[in-house]
């Protein structure tokens, strides 16, 4: 591995940033910098003079990215970006998984496609990592209402816990909706009649 | 139903496509659009051309750089549809504006005065050893950049070595402005009134001013998809006349502009739209308006027929400021990229071309533009002067 390689991640997001950068050394790339707030922001990169600028696609500086590729005297050197027209399935899938990279000077397409896949993995993870907390955390909101639908139930009609609960599932199930949503409205219609 | 991906940028003049999606005018046709908000110019292109986007609310210079393959990979992209003609403005800070006041000689509202006074304030400040002013604009290939060099140069500014241009993205031009990391911006709307809002801008000029009209946005589409499906292309177009013609009925605006502010759409406050579409802008944060009726054109005087003479100005401006060779080869394709013909093939009735200005730009100085002749537009304004 060429632990020389300069890559900059310009990332708002900390975490992710972290995660990428971990993977990188993990790789061997030992010069990683991680740029996350957005002044001055050119002037930074062209400061680190990195090799590599990975960047994600939610961030708006991607369009001051592009003025890299300008002749203008403030560049030293053309930057080249990594789409290569025969490889459309590396460009999806970077797409896919929301990141993208600019690559300064010549480097080989091999070593650019290792970094690359390596960023691909790690932005995947992480929004793996994410998709299962938001799917915990309405898990729990739901487990919530639910408990309180049946709580307000069996006080009103005098029912068991499980005669509540299962009286919640029929009617979710005949009105097909979410068991959650039915106890929203049960909450929301005992709100009225207070 | 047809299912389409179409994304967009949030700013008013993606209004004809918002509204053609959210009056149902595209369901009308049926074609049931997913819209999906951006946050760059480079994700709209990177999505378009490899195919996660049907069709996109797409930066005219955008679609033409993409066709000649400048900057980026080549994928020829066309036109059937103009979103927006005109819509931006020159936004100065408080001191550049008390600057250029002082400096000028004559009326503020011509161009060709502020472009001279700017020039004087540049001399002094090199004189005095200052900084150079910072403009910024949003994109290499903008229309924003073109305007802010056409203005300035005509003046006598040098955009390259006078002053520093930078890219900023349109939601970053108001705290750029505050932060004084830039003294000035050209942008669409609605981001020039919200520095007015906030009184750290003066509106110096609508683009209108500098050009009777300039190609602003496209509905841009890949031209292999159009060819794969012509029949989609020509019920977008028809969805999309139907929303601008319901855009320009002034007693929409109402409506249009509170469809337009929630977060998911363009994101400010419906007053503000409004005065986009009303052309009536407040210019300074004591509250003076300035009103033109063509300030922004979403349809109205065969604004929305895609029109060559445009896109080879366009092309013009990317050989003056050396982003591209000059070949009656690439000014072909720049051309090619307005497809007017899908635009009649779309509609029962034919529009009759806007009759001014005469060639099709009507820039404010400078002879009139020959789309056939290039080089004596670079003649006339050379990248230095």
């Amino acid at each position: 591995m060429d632990a020389s390689l300069k890559i900059v991640i310009v990332d708002a997001n900390p975490i992710r940033a972290a995660i990428l950068e971990d993977g990188l050394k993990e790789a061997g790339h030992v010069n990683v910098t991680r740029i996350a707030d957005r002044t001055g922001l050119l002037a930074r990169i062209y400061a680190i003079d990195p090799d590599v600028i990975l960047i994600d696609l939610e961030n708006p500086s991607r369009d001051v990215l592009e003025q890299m590729f300008q002749v203008s005297r403030a560049v030293k050197r053309p930057i080249a970006m990594f789409v290569d027209q025969s490889d459309t399935a590396s460009i999806q899938a970077s797409v896919d998984a929301g990141v993208s990279a600019y690559i300064v000077g010549n480097l080989q397409k091999d070593r650019i496609k290792t970094i690359m896949d390596l960023c691909i993995s790690r932005f995947n993870a992480f929004s793996r990592l994410q998709d299962e907390l938001e799917r915990a955390k309405s898990a729990l909101e739901d487990r919530k209402v639910i408990d309180r639908a049946k709580g307000i139930l069996m006080k009103a009609k005098n029912l068991t816990e499980e005669e509540a609960y299962a009286l919640l599932r029929k009617t979710a199930m005949n009105e097909n909706k979410k068991i959650a949503d039915v106890a929203q409205s049960v909450i929301t219609a005992a709100e009225l009649f207070k | 139903m047809t299912k389409l991906r179409i994304g967009f940028i949030p700013l008013a003049d993606a209004t004809a496509l918002l509204v053609a999606v959210d009056k149902g005018f595209c369901a009308a046709e049926d074609l049931e659009v997913e819209l999906v908000r951006e946050v760059s110019w480079s994700n709209i292109r990177d999505k378009l051309n490899i195919g996660l986007f049907d069709a996109a609310h797409l930066i005219a210079p955008v679609a033409i750089a993409s066709s000649l393959g400048l900057g980026h990979v080549k994928v020829p992209i066309i036109a059937p549809f103009g979103l927006g003609v005109n819509g931006n403005a020159i936004t100065v800070s408080p001191p550049l504006y008390r600057a250029i006041k002082e400096a000028a000689a004559g009326d503020l509202s011509d161009p060709m005065v502020t472009a001279r006074a700017l020039a004087r304030v540049v001399t002094e400040r090199k004189r005095r050893g200052d900084e150079p002013l910072t403009f910024g604009m949003t994109f290499p290939f903008s229309t924003h950049n073109y305007h802010l060099r056409f203005w300035m140069a005509a003046g006598g500014v040098d955009p390259d070595e006078d002053v520093r241009l930078v890219v900023l993205p349109p939601p970053y031009m108001v705290e750029s402005l505050q932060n004084k990391h830039v003294d000035a911006f050209c942008v669409g709307a609605p981001w020039n009134s919200v520095a007015v809002d906030l009184g750290i801008g003066h509106i110096l000029h609508f683009v209108s001013e500098i050009f009777a009209r300039a190609a602003e946005k496209y509905l841009g589409v890949r031209q292999g998809w159009a060819e794969e499906n012509p029949d989609v292309v020509l019920r977008l177009v028809r969805a999309h006349r139907r929303a601008a013609a319901f855009v320009e009925q002034e007693q929409n605006h109402e409506e249009v502009a509170a469809l337009l502010a929630p977060p998911n759409r363009i994101g400010v406050a419906p007053e503000v739209i409004r005065r986009t579409l009303d052309g009536r802008l407040k210019v300074s944060p004591e509250g003076v308006y300035r009103s033109d009726p063509d300030y922004l054109l979403v349809g109205r005087n065969a604004s929305a027929r895609p029109d060559p003479r445009q896109a080879a100005w366009l092309y013009a401006q990317m050989v003056r400021w050396r982003q591209a060779p000059l070949s009656a080869e690439m000014l072909a394709a720049a051309k090619a990229v307005c497809r007017p013909d899908l635009y009649d093939a779309a509609l029962p009735e034919k529009e009759p071309a806007a009759a001014e200005p005469a060639d099709g730009i009507g820039a404010f100085a400078g002879p009139a533009f020959d789309p056939n002749d290039i080089a004596a537009h670079l003649a006339t304004w050379p990248a230095h002067a």
